[in-house]
C-alpha cells in the first residue's frame, strides 16, 4: 500500500472543504475543450461551468475518492459524479448543510419538490 | 533491448494533463544486475542473465559457484533476457527503471493468479445454462461435448474443466505512463497479470513502436 500512496499523495488535493452528504454544493468545473489541428497540434479553449446541487454519496477511497451530486433541471433529475481530486474542479463551494440521517441519500431520486427538501443542519 | 524484473505493488488512479483519470499498474522494479552473458559462439544465442532481489534461502554450492564465478553476490533469482549480438552489457552492472522512458511500450510477463479446478463459465466463458425456467442443476455446466455415433468420440481439445490461471501469462504494448526514478519504480496503464507482490518480466514491445 505504501507505495500505492507514494504515486497518488502529490496528486491528493488539500484544498478540499468539509462537506458531507445532504449539504448543498456549488462546483466549478473547469471545462476545457480540445481541437485538433493540422500537423499534430491541439488547441485548447478553457471555460468555467457551475455546477450546483444536493451532495447524495460520497465515496472515499483516497485518490479515487468521489462524491455524487444531484440536483433538479428543467423538471428533470440530473446527477454527476465528480473525482474528489480531480484537478478539474476549480472550486467547491458548501451553500447550506443539511441533517440527515444516512450516509447514501438514493431515497430522494423517489422524491419529488416538498418531500426532497431536506432540512439545515444546526450547530 | 533487454528486460527488467519488478514486482506488481498493486493498482491504483492518477490524472492525467488533461485532468482525466488513467488506471494504472504500480511496478517496484526489483534491484537487478548482470549476472552472465550468453554469446552465439558459446550457447548458441545472445541474451543477458539478470540477478534480481536479495537472496532469502540458502543457496546450493552449485549456484554460489556461478555468482561467484561472475564476482557477484548471491541474488533472489536468475532471469535470462535475449539481446542483440551487439548489445553492450558489463557483468555486474546494474539496471533501473530508467531503461524505460514514458510512453514507451512494454510486453509485460508474469504470473497468472490460479483459480484451482474451475468450470468452463469461468475457464472459457462458456454461456451456462439458464438460470430458471425449469433447468435443473444445469445451471453452469457445458452442454454437449460433441456428436452421436459418428464420430463416436469426444475430439481431443475439447474445452472442459480443468485447472485455471497460475500460468505465465504475456500483456502486450503496455503504455509506461511514468518513470520514478528514485523510487525505482514505473507505472503503466492498465492490468498485468498475476497477484500484487508477484514477479514480473518487463520487455520493451515487439510488436508496435
Amino acid at each position: 500500500m505504501r507505495a500505492l500512496d507514494d504515486v497518488t499523495k502529490e496528486q491528493i488535493r488539500g484544498d478540499i472543504p468539509v462537506f458531507r452528504e445532504g449539504d448543498t454544493v456549488k462546483i466549478n468545473v473547469r471545462v476545457v475543450e480540445y481541437k485538433d489541428l493540422k500537423g499534430g497540434k491541439v488547441e485548447s479553449r478553457e471555460r468555467l461551468q457551475a455546477y450546483e446541487g444536493v451532495v447524495i454519496a460520497r465515496h472515499n477511497k483516497g485518490i479515487s475518492s468521489s462524491f455524487t451530486v444531484r440536483k433538479i433541471s428543467n423538471g428533470v433529475g440530473v446527477e454527476r459524479v465528480f473525482p474528489l481530486h480531480s484537478p478539474l474542479l476549480e472550486s467547491i463551494t458548501v451553500l447550506r448543510r443539511g441533517r440527515v440521517r444516512r450516509a447514501k441519500l438514493y431515497y430522494l431520486r423517489e422524491l419529488r419538490g416538498k418531500a426532497a427538501r431536506i432540512r439545515e443542519r444546526r450547530y | 533491448m533487454s528486460g527488467l524484473i519488478a514486482r506488481k505493488a498493486g493498482m491504483t488512479q492518477i490524472f492525467d494533463e488533461r485532468g482525466s483519470t488513467v488506471a494504472v499498474t504500480v511496478l517496484n522494479v526489483e534491484p537487478c544486475k548482470v549476472i552472465a552473458r550468453r554469446t552465439t559462439e558459446r550457447d548458441g544465442y545472445d541474451a543477458i542473465q539478470i540477478g534480481h532481489g536479495a537472496a532469502k534461502r540458502q543457496n546450493s554450492r552449485a549456484m554460489q559457484g556461478h555468482y561467484a564465478k561472475q564476482g557477484q553476490e548471491v541474488m533472489g533469482g536468475l532471469r535470462e533476457f535475449r539481446v542483440t549480438a551487439d548489445a553492450e552489457f558489463e557483468l555486474g552492472q546494474e539496471l533501473n527503471a530508467t531503461m524505460f522512458e514514458a510512453g514507451q511500450k512494454l510486453d509485460v510477463a508474469g504470473t497468472s493468479k490460479g483459480r484451482g479446478f474451475a468450470g468452463v463459465m469461468k475457464r472459457y466463458n462458456f454461456a451456462g445454462g439458464r438460470a430458471t425456467h425449469g433447468a435443473e442443476k444445469v445451471h453452469r455446466q457445458m452442454g454437449s461435448t460433441g456428436q452421436c455415433q459418428w464420430p463416436g468420440r469426444v475430439f481431443p481439445g475439447k474445452k472442459m474443466p480443468g485447472h485455471y490461471g497460475a500460468e505465465r501469462v504475456t500483456v502486450q504494448n503496455i503504455e509506461v505512463i511514468r518513470i520514478d526514478e528514485e523510487a525505482n519504480r514505473i507505472l503503466v496503464k492498465g492490468a498485468v497479470p498475476g497477484a500484487k507482490n508477484g514477479l514480473l518480466e518487463l520487455r520493451s514491445a515487439v510488436k508496435g513502436a
